[in-house]
């Protein structure tokens, strides 16, 4: 009986916990299918109204920007382009740095880790100024490589990486020479399967970090085509229900990579187990 | 010249604990041995030296005519069963025992052939699609050795595999471990601190104590004639009994005891050992002793007793009706007794 009336509470302030989480989004996402007329009117809606596919379709492909030189549709793509390379170069240098640090016999390998460990306390608003003449004198301004590596250099993937390889036992490698690998293919056929969870955590950190970058693409574009999502959120200028359906499929992509990474993620704990 | 020689073997680590010191040793072709010690006594360092896991401080390795301290692990064609198995935890069993055929560049004819012969040589044919947390600690104990066979190397190296598992299961891999050596002839070393393991496996047996070989024999030789005193202690279970005592123109005056050995020895500081299955009870024994206690084990009983103030244990059929607080009397065999010199501790 206690276990019932606990395990009620508990059900009681979790669903309230989730009302405050999904009922603004709710409240954006319904509005965002009447028409704006309507919402001026009457005020954010509950229910769902009928302008649903007009509203979104016409978000998606009118042309926006100061100059009118880039579609929402676009937007999403750069954001894609930029945050999925910032993820997967980030997972790929953290998970090689961390091998160097933990596996080769580096002199300081410590005091190299934590002069990495320490760039966390240099963001990169600190060293925007820096960044950008190395960009530019790199003739990387208005490009997409130009977006993606300054901040495709992780200290914290990095020493998640370098932890989880300290935690594996040492008699794998050692069972592992005997089998006759090399260090190119322990890398490959021990060290990425076995932080296949990992993997999946940091590049979900880092595809949101990405994302939601909108300080560094604002500097280093000064052409449209290259705006993101964020950008475009600042700078949307429409009607309301136009901006709401902006705001509610600016979402979508982070969901989706959180939704798809998760299953693997979940299948990793169970395997590597 | 001998298949596995080991010539002078020192291994100082870096922090100056000198793990293994001087050690020589040959190994026959075929042979079955078992380096057995005390924890931290450097036979797992030494196994390891010759899988190459260890780089050697000085001395000289040679397996087949060739030395091998300055080849790589994975090419000198040796394989090793790990104390915690180490397999391979995302890999299949059959990937975990193909791993290292992929890597010598065979085909994946000959792989799948030479795997499945092993798995059902190891009964583990049911499991090869299982990943090793899905297997039982037995179960994973077979893979690591398929792994090894498969492999079909020079060597066979163990590193206390056996530990891992309960006394059942322990009993069962020692019988099947014996078994598969023997039917495959391939040298084999066994580390183990288990000397019942090393008894029951080895062809020869290598006593290891503070990084030094003790003593190097057949089992029957290590048991009735050990060497030193170190040895006479460590092998034989229970414990052989060791007296202090002094010997005076080959007799021992242990307490009050004396002990004709039939010699002419004079000894100040000596330690006199007889097995606790080798002292004599008997109605008319000379000596006679209280029980402080009996431990029933069965079929067998040992008792504990002390003469002076020196406590030893024999062991005898549970059919003689003995209880603690009863005397006894027993006989001590000058024939069956061992001699130690305790300056040196080595074998009178």
């Amino acid at each position: 009986m206690t276990k019932y009336i606990s395990s009620t509470i508990n059900h009681f302030i979790l669903s309230i916990g989730l009302l405050i989480m999904v009922v603004p989004i709710w409240i954006i996402f319904a509005s965002s299918t009447h028409s704006s007329l309507f919402i001026n009117t009457n005020g954010l809606q509950f229910f769902l109204g009928d302008n649903f596919i007009d509203n979104y379709s016409r978000v998606l492909f009118k042309q926006s920007g100061f100059f009118n030189e880039i579609t929402a549709l676009k937007m999403f793509l750069n954001s894609f382009v930029m945050a999925t390379g910032i993820a997967t170069l980030s997972v790929i240098t953290s998970l090689m740095a961390a091998y160097g640090l933990v596996y080769f016999k580096v002199k300081f390998a410590t005091f190299i880790f934590w002069l990495i460990f320490i760039t966390l306390l240099v963001p990169l608003e600190l060293r925007i100024m820096p960044s950008y003449i190395v960009m530019s004198k790199l003739n990387l301004v208005n490009t997409f490589a130009g977006l993606i590596l300054p901040i495709s250099a992780s200290a914290i993937a990095t020493f998640f990486f370098r932890q989880f390889y300290k935690s594996i036992p040492d008699e794998l490698l050692e069972a592992a020479k005997l089998d006759g690998t090399n260090s190119w293919s322990f890398f490959i056929d021990f060290l990425i399967p076995l932080s296949k969870t990992m993997i999946a955590a940091v590049f979900i950190f880092m595809f949101v970090f990405g994302y939601n970058q909108y300080l560094w693409p604002l500097i280093m574009t000064t052409s449209e085509q290259y705006w993101t999502v964020v950008m475009g959120l600042k700078t949307m200028y429409g009607s309301i229900s136009d901006r709401f359906a902006f705001v509610i499929m600016s979402m979508i992509p982070p969901v989706i990579i959180i939704i798809f990474l998760q299953k693997l993620f979940i299948q990793g704990i169970f395997q590597n187990k | 010249m001998s298949f596995l020689e080991l010539q002078n073997i020192t291994k100082i680590y870096p922090n100056g604990t000198k793990a293994v010191n001087e050690t020589s040793l040959n190994i026959d072709n075929g042979e079955f041995v078992v380096f057995v010690g005390p924890s931290g006594c450097g036979k797992s360092t030494l196994l390891r030296m010759i899988a190459g896991l260890e780089d050697i401080t000085n001395g000289e390795i040679s397996l087949d005519g060739n030395v091998i301290n300055n080849i790589d692990p994975s090419e000198r064609d040796v394989a090793m069963v790990f104390q915690n198995y180490a397999l391979y935890p995302h890999m299949s069993v059959f990937n975990n025992m193909a791993y290292g055929l992929k890597n010598r560049g065979i085909s994946k004819e000959e792989i799948n052939n030479k795997v499945n012969d092993v798995a059902k040589l190891l009964e583990i044919d049911q499991l090869l699609t299982r990943k090793p947390s899905m297997l039982s600690g037995g179960q994973r104990q077979r893979v690591a050795m398929g792994r090894a066979i498969v492999r079909n190397p020079k060597i066979f190296l163990f590193d206390e595999p056996l530990s891992n598992l309960d006394a059942k299961l322990r009993n069962q891999m020692r019988l099947e471990i014996k078994r598969l050596q023997r039917q495959m002839g391939v040298t084999s070393i066994f580390v183990t601190h288990d000397q019942t393991e090393a008894m029951t496996l080895g062809d020869r047996i290598v006593v290891i104590n503070n990084g030094v070989v003790e003593q190097v024999g057949t089992p029957k030789e290590i048991y009735s004639k050990p060497y030193t005193k170190f040895v006479a202690e460590f092998i034989g279970s229970p414990q052989m009994n060791l007296f202090n005592c002094k010997i005076e123109n080959g007799i021992a005056h242990i307490a009050d005891m004396r002990i004709n050995l039939n010699n002419s020895a004079n000894i100040d500081d000596a330690s006199l050992g007889i097995r606790p299955d080798d002292i004599l009870i008997s109605d008319n024994g000379q000596h006679t002793c209280v029980a402080n206690l009996v431990e029933y084990l069965g079929s067998d009983m040992i008792i504990y007793s002390k003469i002076g103030d020196q406590e030893f244990s024999c062991k005898l059929s549970s059919k003689i009706n003995l209880n603690a607080g009863d005397t006894f009397k027993f006989d001590i065999s000058n024939t069956l007794v061992h001699l130690f010199d305790n300056t040196n501790g080595s074998r009178v």
